[in-house]
């Protein structure tokens, strides 16, 4: 038999006879579930997940959740194909010995594996005093529980709201309070809302935006300490400048956590910034060496993106989820030369105060931004954001219909400022300072994230640049 | 019924808010919201919603209520 015959029958025998084991039954776990068995994956395949519910969906949790227009159960994502699969549900994992290739369970239990797909996620960072998180009425909002206690609470009136973090569900939240004449304050650290992924100039029209709707915006300001009444409900917050502010309801809002504690002493390369792994969702071990039989996808995953200068990338983003674990599935069930990149351009969306925000590429990664169409003042616009002479990004308020040009623009590493579509363009088309806090500054959000369309005919090519 | 709106796709045509506004909002002008598990009642309106969807955003459950798998 010749080595190419030995490896097809290889692969088709771990097709019909492997053992392929999820960790994560969220939308890249349920994803990457379909994708096995659209890939002709007809072995055993287990899914692992901390929460006792079926795979949901997150995004309305924030928006429609909150405001009490659906309820938190009915979140429940589409199946689009029979996964046929052992699910254990509300049991978490807690350990990896990839030496025995199994996972071991909370409740002891040992799952053996040939091949693995990690796609844990990430948990909302908690208030950091644990005495004053424990305060009745302080929430944070990451899973369907979450939203249905945050959601009840708000319905109970309260007299203030008060959202610690100006990223993107602090600001959704705040809307949410505003749509309901709940009177909301709104602290960041940073000089704007939005400051960490999009930058100070569309920041400060994020807080222009907030302001107009009645949120009480308190920029450049940290929460020193909560205050509970003798019932143990908090009702006060005391701000870095000295004033108080009282509350009845808290939402911190401070970013995420990466669920890798589970990894430690698995020899991955896991930690506080997620799972590395190369392009094609294989992660890589403790040494930089990427492994056979490991895969990641979703938003723990950490990996390189051509169009970023190889940088490694955590993209907390719908689509990457989606994408990264169709191309993991894929290639967990291949060899090479078959091995596919995840290579969808970076892409996410925020509703809030009436606006629709989009975004493609990684704004963070520009240094610079242009208004390239729309009016400001109407906050309808799109503008770019470009490095060294390149377009990188590009955010759009209430232009969605434009994010295609610019996403197409961003792949083809075209020239910025880029050439605007050619109609409805403002008045200034100056490319200034995108201003994005230094490295190191503290903001809601420190990381990116990425989505784009049909990534299975995605390839990376070498283009002279220089033009 | 179990539907998802891929947001990143949907451009706010809101063709599916004619067709299903008990299913389907916009907040302002583009902003998409919706019902991600409507009634079974509403399957046949959530479907001309989906196929009227300029961008094809609007992704409806395959298994209609059969297996899922999921004990929960």
């Amino acid at each position: 038999m010749t080595l190419a015959a030995t490896l097809a029958e290889l692969v088709s025998d771990f097709r019909a006879n492997g053992r392929i084991v999820i960790v994560g039954a969220s939308l890249a776990g349920l994803r990457g579930a379909e994708a096995l068995r659209e890939e002709g994956f007809s072995g055993s395949l287990t899914i692992i997940g901390d929460e006792p519910y079926e795979p949901y969906d997150r995004p309305p949790l924030s928006k429609q959740v909150l405001k009490g227009w659906v309820p938190a159960e009915h979140t429940l994502l589409p199946r689009f194909r029979e996964v046929d699969a052992q699910w254990r549900l509300g049991v978490a994992a807690t350990g990896l010995d990839r030496v025995a290739r199994q996972v071991r369970l909370a409740d002891g239990e040992q799952v053996p594996y040939h091949r693995l797909l990690i796609a844990t996620g990430t948990r909302a960072r908690p208030w950091p005093n644990p005495a004053e998180a424990a305060l009745e009425g302080v929430f944070a909002l990451r899973s369907r529980d979450d939203a249905a206690r945050l959601q009840r609470a708000l319905a109970a009136r309260p007299s203030r709201v008060l959202v610690i973090g100006g990223g993107f569900i602090g600001s959704e939240v705040a809307s949410v309070c505003r749509e309901l004449d709940i009177p909301v304050t709104l602290t960041e650290r940073g000089p704007a809302p939005l400051v960490g992924a999009l930058g100070g100039v569309i920041g400060e029209i994020a807080a222009q935006m907030q302001r107009d709707h009645g949120v009480d915006l308190r920029c450049g300001v940290s929460v020193a300490s909560l205050e509970g009444d003798a019932a143990g409900h908090v009702r006060r917050a005391r701000l870095s400048d000295g004033t108080t502010v009282e509350v009845d309801v808290v939402l911190a809002a401070l970013g995420s956590i990466r669920n890798v504690e589970w990894l430690q002493g698995s020899g991955l390369a896991a930690g506080p910034w997620g799972v590395g792994c190369d392009a094609g969702g294989r992660a890589f071990d403790i040494n930089g060496v990427v492994t056979d039989s490991v895969y990641v996808a979703g938003d723990v995953a950490r990996m390189p993106h051509v169009l970023y200068e190889y940088q490694f990338l955590a993209m907390e983003h719908w689509d990457n989820a989606v994408f990264g674990a169709e191309v993991a599935a894929h290639n967990m069930v291949n060899l090479e030369p078959h091995y596919r990149p995840h290579l969808s351009l970076p892409g996410f969306w925020s509703g809030q105060f009436g606006v629709n925000i989009k975004s493609v590429g990684v704004p963070p990664f520009g240094d610079e931004i242009v208004f390239t169409q729309g009016s400001v003042k109407d906050r309808s616009f799109a503008a770019a954001y470009g490095r060294r002479g390149r377009i990188v990004a590009a955010v759009t308020f209430d232009h969605g219909k434009w994010l295609e040009y610019y996403a197409r623009l961003i792949e083809q590493s075209a020239p910025f400022p880029p050439p605007p579509p050619g109609w409805d363009r403002p008045d200034v088309m100056e490319p200034v300072p995108a201003e994005f806090p230094a490295p190191g500054v503290p903001t809601a959000i420190p990381d990116v994230v990425l989505t784009g369309h049909d990534p299975n005919e995605r390839r990376a090519e070498f283009r002279p640049r220089g033009h | 019924m179990r539907i998802v709106v891929d947001l990143n796709r949907c451009q706010g045509y809101a063709q599916c808010v004619y067709l299903a506004h008990e299913v389907f909002r916009l907040t302002g002008t583009e902003a998409l919201t919706y019902e991600p598990n409507p009634d079974d009642a509403r399957r046949l309106e959530v479907e001309r919603a989906a196929a009227a969807c300029p961008v094809r955003a609007i992704m409806i459950d395959r298994l209609d209520g059969a297996e899922r798998g999921a004990a929960s």
